[in-house]
């Protein structure tokens, strides 16, 4: 094991898939001036900066994949997407579909945004939840080191377009990596502590929090299990469900907005295929619909706190159990 | 090196523009029959699709855009599955999921068609990086109109394709209408082909109805993108003789303006000079037109006849 950041381990991930498949190569916004690792190893053909043009450099990555290269581009803040909405959503999202399956597009595109570096809402929007709704798109959001490292090497892999967000308050967070090779399929949700009570159900950085709430509950004799999404989409069904159906309560975490985020899908999935097991109303613990505010105090209080999610683990062990 | 290609007869380039105007003829007959999808034809500017695509070698690839009938029947694509894909017919080029708007045939080398205006233009680079990283001698070839011209990922797509250098032959067709605003509304000056030169890029302002010298534009460009894998930007000068999208409706147009274009109609043109010529007499034309006409009968019944998807398809080919 080696303790390494997220930064590191997107590094090490891009090197080492850049290394066993040539067609594999990075460009966007500053690019080869940060990684110059990446671009002494592998040259500028492979590691490009490109003008701060986020519409051209994601069309010119879905071209690029469809036509024989797996690109990764960095578009750095993703409130910055809104100007690649078009050729992310309109053209690698769906001209594989609408050409009869002509193409694929094999290509990741990694943004920052979440709270921790007071930057504001033109820099801070966790926006996941726009590309879940849109078809032909994958969305991962790693919470560790490690699946930082093994979700972009599976996601460069992937024959899909790839959403890959980096939540911007654990870029630099040290965590333990194996030396071996990882790998984390897309798709795989992580149980992240076990638990028989409640379930706390979150990604990124808000799954910390959820495992500091977590212990408070288990001081207070209440076991909270701890499940770490690490995809959106497509979203682990069969370990929420199972988690649910043992605990029969669940709580859903995320700093993105309320209105139609991950957790109201979460929420429907439950409620749809595990209602008899459901012992309490899932809630959700989300950021406000508002914009991200700058101030450093604003922007911690717009995340879910351990305190709020230790308050809803309580509330939901309140609830009674419905009547049969 | 290939081998250079044979020029195109002036009676092989009046048989490609008499193909796609029989193909928009039956598209319109359609149209004015009863309910059929909203197509957008390119009657008028045959010139600027069989001159350009015409220029080009087999290897080369062409992203095109919503009017992009002219685009494929030049570069060979079969009518019949052409207008089951207009009529969501599994035989369709694209199984009957893109319909008019949207039409690709990676066989042919005419991919990723966006009918997102400027979406054609967001995608070129990436497709001629490939060509760039992966080898081959192959150029990319971008249709986009004025319209597309407005948009910012216009500017965008010169200026990467320049600083990168990138093999991108950008073709301006300026119809002059912009669906529904004439580009005076829009643009200050008349034409696209000035703006290359703010990129470092070379460029050429043709006349789009006359098939022969956009040929020759065509043929001049390409290989300067061959040669040198730098960009450059052909602007075609054409008109759209029909309204943005049928059923047609062109009540918003002078009538001098369209009757002064229809002078001007590319077919008329190349009829006229192969006539003064003796290359072919009035006879001659009017049996190919005939015989061509005959072609599109036996393509919409092949349309026609074909099944319509089966409705597993609905949610097939999302994901790789």
């Amino acid at each position: 094991m080696s303790l390494i950041t997220a930064h590191e381990a997107l590094g090490q991930a891009l090197a080492e898939e850049m290394r066993r498949d040539s067609r594999v190569l990075m460009f966007g916004e500053g690019v080869a001036t940060k990684r110059t690792d990446l671009l002494e190893a592998f040259g500028p053909q492979r590691v490009r900066n490109t003008p701060l043009a986020e519409g051209i450099i994601a069309g010119t990555a879905a071209g690029a994949a469809a036509t024989g290269l797996r690109p990764v581009v960095d578009l750095l803040f993703a409130p910055f997407l809104c100007f690649a909405m078009d050729e992310i959503v309109n053209s690698a999202g769906k001209l594989r579909y609408m050409s009869g399956g002509q193409f694929a597009f094999p290509m990741v595109v990694l943004a920052m945004t979440g709270g921790g570096w007071t930057v504001g809402a033109q820099h801070n929007h966790n926006v996941e939840a726009w590309f879940v709704h849109s078809p032909g798109l994958k969305v991962v959001m790693p919470s560790t080191p490690e699946d930082f490292k093994g979700l972009m090497k599976a996601a460069i892999r992937d024959d899909n377009p790839v959403l890959f967000f980096m939540d911007m308050g654990l870029a630099f967070v040290p965590g333990e990596v194996s030396e071996d090779e990882v790998l984390i399929p897309l798709g795989q949700a992580a149980v992240r502590r076990k638990g028989t009570d409640v379930t706390l159900i979150s990604y990124a950085k808000t799954v910390h929090t959820c495992l500091a709430a977590a212990e408070t509950l288990a001081e207070q004799g209440i076991s909270a299990e701890v499940i770490d999404l690490r995809t959106l989409k497509p979203l682990d069904e069969a370990t929420l469900l199972a988690s649910v159906r043992k605990t029969g309560r669940a709580v859903v975490v995320h700093e993105a907005s309320r209105l139609c985020g991950v957790g109201a899908e979460v929420a429907a999935i439950l409620s749809e295929k595990a209602f008899d097991h459901l012992k309490a109303p899932v809630l959700r613990l989300t950021g406000p619909d508002a914009p991200a505010p700058s101030s450093y105090v604003l922007e911690q209080a717009f995340a879910p706190q351990a305190d709020a999610i230790v308050q809803a683990g309580l509330t939901v062990m309140a609830e009674r159990v419905m009547a049969g | 090196m290939h081998p250079p290609r044979p020029v195109p007869s002036g009676p092989d380039l009046l048989a490609a523009m008499l193909r796609i105007r029989a193909y928009e003829e039956k598209i319109v007959a359609f149209s004015e029959a009863g309910p059929f999808p909203h197509v957008c034809t390119s009657v008028g500017q045959e010139a600027a699709a069989v001159g350009v695509v015409s220029a080009l070698r087999p290897e080369d690839e062409i992203l095109t855009n919503h009017r992009s009938a002219g685009h494929l029947l030049a570069r060979g694509a079969d009518p019949g599955r052409l207008l089951a894909e207009v009529m969501g017919r599994s035989t369709g080029y694209c199984k009957g999921k893109s319909g008019t708007l949207h039409v690709s045939v990676k066989e042919l080398g005419v991919i990723l068609t966006s009918t997102i205006v400027g979406g054609e233009l967001s995608l070129a680079p990436g497709v001629a990086l490939s060509r760039t990283m992966l080898g081959g001698e192959g150029i990319v070839v971008c249709f986009f109109g004025d319209g597309a011209a407005c948009e910012g990922i216009f500017h965008e797509s010169l200026n990467l394709a320049a600083v990168w250098n990138l093999p991108v032959l950008y073709v301006c067709e300026n119809n002059q209408w912009q669906a529904f605003v004439h580009r005076k509304e829009t643009m200050v000056g008349d034409h696209v082909s000035p703006w290359a030169a703010a990129y470092g890029m070379d460029s050429l302002t043709v006349d789009g109805n006359d098939v022969e010298s956009v040929l020759k534009a065509a043929t001049h460009a390409a290989a300067q993108v061959r040669e040198t894998r730098k960009p450059f930007l052909l602007e075609a000068w054409t008109y759209r003789q029909r309204g943005h999208m049928e059923p047609h409706d062109q009540s918003y147009v002078d009538p001098a303006e369209i009757a002064a274009w229809k002078e001007k109609d590319p077919i008329d043109r190349l009829s006229a000079r192969l006539i003064a010529s003796g290359e072919l007499t009035q006879g001659d034309i009017d049996a190919l037109r005939a015989e061509i006409r005959g072609a599109m009968d036996t393509a919409a019944d092949f349309a026609l006849a074909s099944p319509f998807p089966d409705p597993s398809e609905l949610t097939a080919d999302v994901y790789a």
